[in-house]
């Protein structure tokens, strides 16, 4: 024993069952007298609606019940969905009726739950609903939506702003006064939607002899379910156990409260049988929350040297329908401005309109992909003006090691001063242009030019908040079998936390990964928790699984130095027991000390030990957020004919401070390159003037594919954190956030003898022919 | 809704049920077999998840009917292990390569291969990364996947 497991490429132990197709995913549970719920869904964005019969759809055979906003039971404390993250700078918060009452939103919303014997003819019936539908005027274009003579996105409102927030900080008007040259660049940013492999499902069983409502969902958050459904049915959270069982991919989306987990536990409880609803993927593309427009307008400040002093400028958000998940995807696009680079003047406002389409929450990365490509886009728009290199334009600007900690000057959304903990800005970028070998491809580049072929080369660079608190806790206890359990408040969609959490383990105890069990994303094995969210549980699992376990080793040692009649200095645990130092062969396993502190056994707890059982649980976090940081480039060759574009290669360096397990973060950062790639070339949710979506099948809307993706190169550097005594850093979402930008970064660069700019994504074909067109028709 | 008697051998096993036209070999195979190791991601055949192996051709088990699988022989995740349960070379290999996340996927990605490879194991990175082109991964960037896959390859074209 004595094997280094922190740090170590330690296989997961999740994968035994998921490769044998054993795993557990919601819609794979069958319960004894099980119904199944089907939603009629509004077919227009925003109208006034009146259900006129439903009796039709009660009369269908196997038809238990039709819910509608009518018939909700009364006991509920709202038929609306209740505010997720309420907030005092909401202007105007509207969350959707858990059923539509009066009015509709957006395509999708619920109208109507049908609960029947199967599946077929649950849908069948939602079709013999009867509504009829009175058109209203259309918010779609959130520019439009924003201004105050815009169409209205819900009749009761004065105008479409949920929120104006901004951040602020130096002497902004004095820089301007002070730089020069300025430059003005707008773009639209387009993001996609969730796309888990497995669509949201929820499975409700309600007891009714115990008082206890047991509700599988597919969520990254199942303390935040639990809480809601509590708040929603005036029910407490004691008698509701939320289990979030093998989730197939989260990405953000699923970690919002939705109205179908509060249906369905009002529905078991009112039928007193199992019923489980399952997401088809049309649904996932009307009634799963999105990241979709924001709408960019930037005034920026320079030296001739390349030094920014000074950026201004507007953000309009594009919330969608409800505000069912606050303002984070706002805050956490305003925050991490202006990312890695010393930029001391800086004013941006932001405005969250409400447009009729899907609403919105975070997808990876949350609001932060969209500031890194903001960022990324003016370093190159002053670089081409200024004719300085990107990556030299890059250098220029990027905070140095000498600064950290740096506090750039804005504010955290918890109210502390953001604070670069630790880095090496210039470090990584000179490393991923050496990976990359830049300088070669820019001869490369020329040449290429010169034989018709244009290749482009794009850079990002990142930083990223991670690991938020307030904490992520972990009980850790050894059993009589001398086996360990671990449960924890964290919730896996595939990130391999359960792995992570054994190997600490196994590192403090020095016990075989084997003999760990890890029991989460269940509120009935762990009083707290928060989910995966905003690259943090690595973090605070990390942290609390070492805190715990160690502990725990204090309290084996402690008692085994009253049963072995030796002072603790001279004891050491390895192997699965307490051992002496001098004499191996004296020893007591970790299962005979968990025996004594069983009381039973042992008739009392021994002098000095006042917890029951060899365990412990540690709730640490960070002292305040650890900063991952990156660089990548993305070299691309574009056909100006077709418009297609090739992805040659990418390159990432990242540092995420102290690395677990390489493998799970080397997997976390290519998938969420990939993410990233997705949304510049793919990824586009399409909207008609009517508010009808255009794109809900993966026909149309495109994602990703083994065959279109480079190989990604990924290397590390580890700056170890301060803010925490293991130096961790988060990994979740740092291949996505750099990633837009870095690609098209690439793709302009490689146009550069056409002048583009490119003011939107995903950059399709299309967009590209077009570029080059309307160069090549103003030359002539 | 009138039924129909089906029957087919699902990893060598005889499964019958009666089913409606209308019901697809996937939910057959979830819900009536009780094979929930494949897993439907968009029921419109195009994320692959569903892939299963019927009469040695992989199978988007999503547009294919039950009623149409009748007297056929079918392999899902679950069978293709050995019956001792050794792993497959291709399970060894995506857990070696951390081909997998969330696992949603894995099913398909699996069964895909699996019918592939068995054709002809001496495939190109190129070939293998065109064969999974119809089956969707949204965690791991398909490196994995594809690492795996040759790896796999290499022991299967040895064997």
């Amino acid at each position: 024993m004595g094997v280094r497991q922190i740090g170590a490429r330690v296989q997961r132990v999740e994968d035994e069952n998921l490769i044998r197709g054993d795993g557990k995913y919601v819609d794979d549970i069958q319960l004894p007298g099980m119904a199944y719920a089907a939603f009629l869904r509004s077919s227009m964005a925003h109208a006034k609606i009146k259900i006129t019969d439903i009796a039709a759809a009660q009369a269908l055979p196997g038809v238990y019940a039709v819910l509608t906003y009518d018939t909700l039971p009364s006991s509920l404390v709202s038929k609306t969905q209740l505010e997720t993250y309420p907030a005092p700078i909401i202007k105007q918060s509207v969350c959707p009726d858990l059923l539509a009452s009066e009015e509709v939103a957006h395509v999708g919303q619920a109208i109507a739950m049908v609960i029947a014997s199967s599946r077929h003819i649950a849908e069948d019936a939602c079709e013999l609903i009867q509504v009829d539908y009175t058109a209203l005027r259309v918010a779609v274009d959130v520019v439009e939506a924003a201004k105050p003579e815009g169409p209205l996105a819900h009749s009761h409102l004065k105008d479409n702003i949920a929120a104006s927030i901004e951040t602020k900080f130096g002497d902004v008007e004095t820089a301007f006064s002070e730089c020069d040259d300025t430059l003005k660049l707008s773009f639209k940013q387009h993001r996609g939607g969730c796309h888990a492999m497995e669509c949201r499902g929820v499975l409700g069983d309600w007891q009714q002899q115990l008082g206890e409502l047991t509700l599988y969902s597919s969520t990254q958050c199942p303390y935040l379910v639990r809480r809601m459904v509590s708040r929603q049915l005036d029910c407490p959270e004691s008698s509701i156990r939320v289990i979030a069982p093998d989730v197939g991919g989260g990405f953000g989306p699923k970690a919002g409260y939705y109205p179908e987990e509060a249906l369905i536990a009002i529905a078991t409880k009112e039928l007193r049988r199992p019923i489980k609803w399952t997401e088809d993927r049309r649904e996932h593309f009307t009634a799963t929350n999105q990241q979709r427009d924001q709408i960019w307008e930037l005034e920026v400040g320079f030296k001739k040297t390349g030094e920014i002093t000074a950026i201004k400028g507007h953000v309009t958000h594009d919330s969608g329908a409800f505000l069912n998940y606050g303002l984070l995807l706002s805050a956490t696009t305003l925050m991490p401005l202006p990312g890695p680079y010393k930029i001391k003047n800086l004013h941006v406002t932001l405005n969250t309109v409400y447009t009729n389409t899907v609403s919105t929450s975070p997808v990876r990365g949350a609001g932060r992909p969209n500031a890194a490509y903001a960022m990324d886009r003016v370093i190159d728009a002053v670089a081409r003006h200024l004719s300085i290199d990107p990556a030299d334009m890059r250098h220029i600007n990027l905070v140095k090691n000498e600064d950290f900690p740096y506090q750039p000057g804005s504010k955290h959304r918890n109210g502390s001063m953001m604070t670069y903990d630790s880095g090496d800005y210039t470090g990584m970028l000179a490393m991923v242009k050496e990976m990359a070998d830049y300088d070669n491809f820019r001869q490369e580049q020329k040449q290429a030019r010169a034989n018709g072929k244009y290749l482009g080369i794009g850079l990002a660079c990142f930083i990223e908040d991670t690991g938020m608190g307030p904490y992520e806790g972990v009980n850790v206890r050894i059993d009589v079998t001398g086996n360990v359990i671990a449960s924890t408040g964290a919730a896996s969609q595939g990130q391999g936390h359960a792995t992570v959490i054994a190997q600490v383990i196994a590192e403090q105890l020095d016990i075989e990964i084997s003999k760990i069990r890890v029991e989460s994303g269940d509120t009935g094995k762990f009083p707290h928790g928060i989910g995966a969210i905003g690259s943090r549980t690595g973090v605070n699992v990390g942290l609390s699984a070492n805190d715990a376990s160690g502990q725990v080793k204090k309290k084996a040692l402690k008692l085994a130095s009253i049963l072995l009649d030796k002072h603790e200095d001279a004891l050491e645990l390895s192997d699965g027991a307490v051992r002496v130092r001098s004499d191996s062969n004296q020893f007591i396993t970790l299962a005979d000390l968990a025996l004594q502190l069983s009381p039973a056994v042992a008739g009392k707890l021994p002098d000095g030990f006042d917890s029951a059982g060899l365990e412990a649980v540690s709730y640490l976090s960070s002292d305040y957020m650890p900063h991952s940081s990156g660089a990548n480039i993305a070299k691309v060759e574009v056909d100006i004919v077709t418009g297609g574009i090739k992805i040659l290669d990418y390159y990432v360096v990242h540092d995420c401070g102290r690395i677990l397990n390489p493998m799970i973060v080397d997997g976390q950062i290519i998938g969420g390159v990939v993410h990233g790639i997705g949304n510049a070339m793919f990824e586009q949710m399409v909207y008609d003037d009517a508010g009808n979506p255009m794109t809900t099948n993966y026909g149309d809307y495109l994602l990703p594919l083994a065959s279109e993706m480079p190989e990604i190169h990924v290397a590390h550097i580890e700056t170890p954190s301060p803010a925490n005594p293991m130096g961790l850093k988060g990994a979740g979402e740092g291949g996505t956030i750099p990633a837009i930008g870095a690609m098209i970064n690439a793709i302009e660069d490689a146009l550069t003898p056409f002048d583009a700019y490119i003011a939107h994504y995903p950059v399709t074909p299309e967009y590209i022919v077009e570029l080059v067109d309307s160069e090549k028709i103003a030359a002539e | 809704m009138q039924e129909h008697e089906v029957q087919m051998q699902v990893n060598g096993k005889v499964v019958s049920g009666k089913v409606e036209s209308r019901t697809h070999l996937g939910d057959f195979l979830r819900q009536s077999a009780g094979l929930t190791g494949t897993h439907l991601g968009c029921e419109h055949g195009v994320c692959g998840a569903c892939t299963v192996i019927v009469d040695g051709d992989a199978v988007r088990s999503c547009l294919m009917l039950a009623v149409q699988a009748d007297n056929c022989e079918v392999t899902t995740i679950e069978g293709i292990a050995e019956a001792d349960g050794t792993l497959h070379p291709l399970q060894e290999a995506f857990r070696n390569n951390h081909a997998l996340q969330c696992g949603f996927c894995t099913a398909g990605m699996i069964t895909s291969l699996h019918a592939f490879l068995s054709e002809n194991p001496n495939r190109s990175e190129t070939e293998i990364r065109e064969a999974i082109s119809g089956n969707i991964c949204r965690c791991t960037g398909y490196q994995g996947i594809v690492s795996a896959a040759m790896e796999a390859a290499e022991k299967l074209a040895k064997r």
